[in-house]
């Protein structure tokens, strides 16, 4: 069985307690005040827009929303910790009892969610000096939901498909940009196996220090081989936190529940109670945008797609917004939608990059896509051009004219080419006057050879079948 | 008459006549604080300069007509109240050389008016105790027997008060700290509702239960002071947005048929004779100006002393968690990791009182403790408050003793917490209920001074302010300490008479 806990950072401008802004980066301690600093004598107050955008992710996952809730400590020591101790939820969190759909061999499962609630973020200890380690304070204060899964999920697999949903979810709703190498999405899970047709629980491990959704995947599967191996030769599974090794593959561990902390929550005295009226409920369910799956079957219905490209293109919403002002620009969904997940997410692959780190516009991609159906360029060639404007953000007539890829579709010129072709290579024309029809593909590829892939393609197979028929 | 005997309202009259300059009354109590600081120890830290320098400002305030009713006035703060700039050092070794970058909202809201801050004052590490005895850099005295405590944790801003180092003074009162040093100094002090004034600044010591406000020479000049520093503040939340009264609109002799409750629980084992007859006699002074008194109960109010110390304890433990070395403040010189700098540094910056609390209060916390402890002493609190509702359906304001006895002799319960935390006992249920309560000098026994309390429901101020002016009014309290000038001995002789009718004229006892 396994569960997940889920720490994303909301989107909002400024930090949860104060006025300090929740920008990444900037220099270290630059983005701090007295507040997130904790300094003696100073109070949080608690930012309207943080239960705002923890309500919107809670209605996305079909949660149950508080009217009362409240805040309270969770005392613990640690130096990036300014106050030693989290301004959290405890008994009471804004949003619970919800749930996701997730899609495993074609079958829909609900995962549960427990619940979702706020707290502030910790700063971040830096070790790179070596006489001991240096503390920054800019991300103390920034918003957090800790999104709590219920143990739903039987496989990796399962797991994997809840984050990639969640993230969506998560992003679609615009409360976070989940991007985990920037620390806005963390996750930790709760892993225990149990025999076949038992309904005990086993003892749960959880498992920290995973940076990617592929590495969650990774560290279940391993973890559940290894639980499983231990009960085989007889052992027991002690209560335990133990931490992914990326580089050997294998989880280490950590610290056990005697090790665990007594974080000695108790309500936090500074903030009052949270009230969500049902009026601010609604004004915030009304604001919601269209949600994943219903926009995939309106892809399919209005764009055609097959359910296969909807359910990619829509997985994140960023990219559903670049498919439909692309499309507006350029009347071919399947087109544009074959773009999109073939040299786009190609790319965007390679260089880890966001859509919205790219800088190719939809407008960009839809001139791309009508130099080819007018013949200036052929379709391979434009991977070339996609490739530069992907890296320059320069426009694609501009990279056909530099690099002079413009297509041959002058007759006479490639003629001349096709002719010189036929004569250098005597014993394809003989295979292909012969029978061999491979020997027409060689003679093509001749043809691009010399023109540097330029020759358009349907003139080339017309003039070399009326040269060889000479 | 020197100016550093004046109050706030005696003081206005002459500055707004320009017959004297904010620099003259600075300067005068700069001299007196000179004078009498080695006897008393009221101050942490004195500002000379800086107070020097507003009280320019102030008469430059004074001339254009920008004045109001505090510009020019000086005053010492309580040194747990972040000032600025000057050291905010909780009377401990951990913060001893902590210069905050800000000011609290209350100091803010006084600098605006042209106030003039003369120094920070002494008090038990952060505000633990009660009788400044716990303060990690000196004990201040009674200036009425400097062989005895002056009360805590607000000791330092007490005796100031008492000993004319400042025309007013702030302090915090998380279970008596205002009203218990008041008591035993012979001056005004009042914690208003949680709530009505902004904590923000104040370092926190329980923040469920603290709450600034003002030490004053009189009831006119508590709500002068009070008119100043209340008010809701976008930076507290617990702050309440209420309409801000006059409150010198409540400062009337008239109290005819007003019901003033006395409880029998306020009269209970442990208080002494002198204290006790006083206090009846005083609510004799308000029978006898029409006010109507009635018997009370408060049947759970013997329980709010553990429940106090729970509770505070609790908050106080994760409130001081902050203080481990890393950002500001004491750290260990040598540790071997950070388990181990934590320990060190806290062993060495808190004192014995501060961590006796903090494990106390570690300990109501912990799992499977939690239910048992804290819990239930939150449960006690709302029957405590419904104590105090119930009892307020009978009558207008509750009066009783501000503590069960006067000034202890320093270093006689030094070492005996128990008899320590009794000291708080009248004042404590008032914090747990979030109620306001002023503490007025009522009359002297064997010489020292004994402090009445009134307290009243949330936020009527006003009405406490109605009650303690008719009997000021009708029972001038003009003794004066004397031991800073005279010998302490010879005037508690029988010179010095017992109950609150005896007046004394200033004159008389000129120090």
């Amino acid at each position: 069985m396994i569960g997940l806990e889920v720490h994303a950072e909301l989107l909002t401008e400024s930090k949860i307690f104060c006025s300090c802004t929740t920008k990444f980066g900037g220099e270290p301690n630059t983005h701090v005040c007295p507040v997130c600093l904790g300094l003696p004598g100073t109070l949080p107050v608690l930012n309207k827009k943080v239960v705002e955008y923890a309500v919107r992710a809670g209605l996305a996952l079909n949660c149950t929303i508080a009217n009362f809730s409240k805040m309270d400590r969770k005392n613990y020591f640690y130096p990036d910790l300014p106050k030693a101790y989290q301004i959290s939820q405890y008994d009471l969190p804004l949003c619970s009892n919800g749930y996701v759909e997730i899609e495993v061999d074609g079958k829909v499962k609900k995962i549960g969610i427990k619940r979702i609630h706020i707290e502030e973020d910790a700063g971040k200890l830096l070790h790179e000096n070596t006489d001991g380690s240096l503390v920054d304070y800019n991300r103390a204060g920034v918003p957090l939901i800790e999104i709590v899964s219920e143990p739903d999920m039987s496989t990796p697999e399962e797991a994997y498909q809840y984050l990639t949903k969640l993230k969506s979810i998560l992003e679609y709703t615009e409360v976070s940009d989940c991007k985990m190498q920037e620390g806005s999405l963390r996750v930790d899970t709760n892993v225990s196996v149990r025999p076949v047709g038992s309904t005990e629980l086993g003892t749960k491990i959880e498992l920290k220090n995973l940076n990617s959704f592929k590495a969650v995947q990774k560290a279940l599967e391993y973890e559940i081989k290894r639980q499983v191996k231990v009960l085989e030769e007889g052992g027991t599974i002690v209560q335990e936190t133990r931490r992914w090794n990326e580089s050997k593959g294998i989880t280490e561990p950590m610290r056990t529940k005697e090790e665990a902390h007594d974080y000695r929550y108790f309500p936090e005295p500074d903030l009052v109670p949270i009230i969500v009226t049902d009026e601010w409920k609604e004004e915030i369910r009304k604001s919601l945008p269209e949600m994943p799956h219903h926009k995939r079957e309106r892809f399919i219905a209005e764009y055609g797609l097959p359910e296969y490209d909807a359910k990619i293109i829509t997985s994140s919403k960023k990219m559903a917004d670049f498919f439909e002002k692309c499309v507006l620009e350029y009347d071919s969904p399947k087109a544009v939608s074959n773009w999109l997940m073939g040299e786009f997410s190609r790319l965007m692959n390679e260089t880890g990059k966001e859509i919205d780190e790219v800088p190719v516009t939809p407008q960009m991609l839809a001139k791309l896509l009508k130099l080819i159906d007018n013949g200036v360029i052929s379709g391979s060639i434009a991977k070339t051009v996609f490739e530069e404007m992907f890296g320059t953000g320069k426009e694609p007539e501009v990279v056909v004219e530099e690099k002079g890829l413009k297509q041959i579709a002058n007759e006479n010129e490639l003629r001349e080419i096709i002719k010189k072709v036929i004569a250098e290579n005597p014993k394809s024309v003989e295979d292909y006057k012969n029978g061999k029809e491979k020997a027409m593909g060689f003679l093509v590829g001749q043809v691009m050879k010399a023109t540097k892939g330029k020759a358009n393609p349907q003139l080339t197979n017309q003039i070399l079948k009326e040269e060889l028929s000479k | 008459m020197e100016l550093y005997s004046l109050t706030i309202h005696e003081l206005r009259e002459l500055l707004k006549k320009r017959e004297v300059s904010a620099l003259e009354v600075t300067k005068s109590y700069l001299e007196r604080i000179k004078e009498v600081e080695p006897k008393i120890d009221a101050l942490v830290t004195i500002t000379e300069d800086f107070a020097l320098q507003k009280a320019k400002e102030a008469d430059e305030k004074i001339k254009k007509g920008e004045d109001t009713a505090l510009t020019g006035i000086p005053v010492i703060i309580k040194d747990n109240i972040s000032t600025e700039g000057i050291k905010t050092t909780c009377s401990s070794k951990m913060l001893e050389n902590y210069i905050p970058p800000y000011n609290a909202t209350v100091v803010e809201k006084l600098l605006e008016e042209g106030v003039i801050i003369l120094g920070k004052s002494n008090l038990d590490e952060f505000a633990m105790g009660s009788s400044t005895e716990n303060s990690a850099f000196k004990t201040t005295k009674n200036p009425w027997d400097l062989s005895r405590v002056p009360g805590g944790s607000s000791g330092g801003s007490a005796a100031a008060i008492a000993a004319d180092e400042a025309a007013f003074a702030l302090g915090s009162d998380t279970g008596g700290s205002i009203r218990q040093p008041a008591s035993l100094c012979g001056v005004v002090g009042m914690k208003p509702t949680y709530g009505l004034v902004s904590r923000y600044g104040l370092v926190a010591f329980a923040s469920s239960l603290d709450q600034i406000g003002p030490f004053t020479k009189d009831v006119t000049d508590c709500a002068i002071v009070l008119n100043t520093i209340i008010g809701h503040d976008p930076k507290d939340s617990t702050s309440l947005k209420i309409d801000k009264p006059d409150y010198t609109s409540y400062l009337k002799e008239d109290i005819k048929g007003l019901r003033i409750g006395v409880a029998k629980e306020f009269f209970g084992e442990g208080i002494e004779e002198g204290v006790k007859e006083t206090v009846q006699e005083s609510i004799k002074v308000l029978q006898n100006l029409g006010a109507e008194i009635i018997d009370i109960s408060i049947p759970y109010v013997e329980y709010a002393l553990p429940a106090y110390y729970i509770i505070a304890s609790a908050e106080a433990s994760s409130n001081l968690a902050r203080y481990d070395g890393i950002r500001y403040g004491h750290i260990a010189e040598k540790y071997e990791d950070l388990i181990d700098m934590y320990m060190v540094t806290r062993s060495e910056g808190f004192g014995k009182e501060v961590k006796r609390r903090i494990m106390l209060g570690t300990y109501a916390l912990s799992s499977g403790y939690y239910d048992a402890y804290y819990k239930k002493a939150l449960k006690v609190r709302t029957l405590i408050k419904n104590d105090f509702e119930k009892a307020f359906e009978k009558c207008d304001v509750i009066i009783g003793p501000t503590s069960p006895t006067v000034a202890f002799k320093i270093g006689e319960r030094a070492n005996d917490p128990l008899a320590m935390y009794l000291a708080d006992i009248y004042t404590v249920s008032v914090n747990i209920a979030g109620l306001p309560g002023i503490s007025i000098p009522c009359g002297l026994s064997d010489g020292l001074p004994v402090g009445l309390q009134i307290i009243g429901r949330h936020f009527e101020e006003g009405k406490i302010l109605n009650v303690a002016y008719a009997f000021e009014q009708a029972n001038k309290f003009n003794a004066k300490p004397q031991a800073i000038g005279v010998q302490d001995n010879e005037v508690r002789s029988s010179d010095w008479l017992r109950g609150p009718c005896r007046t004394f004229d200033r004159e008389q006892n000129l120090l």
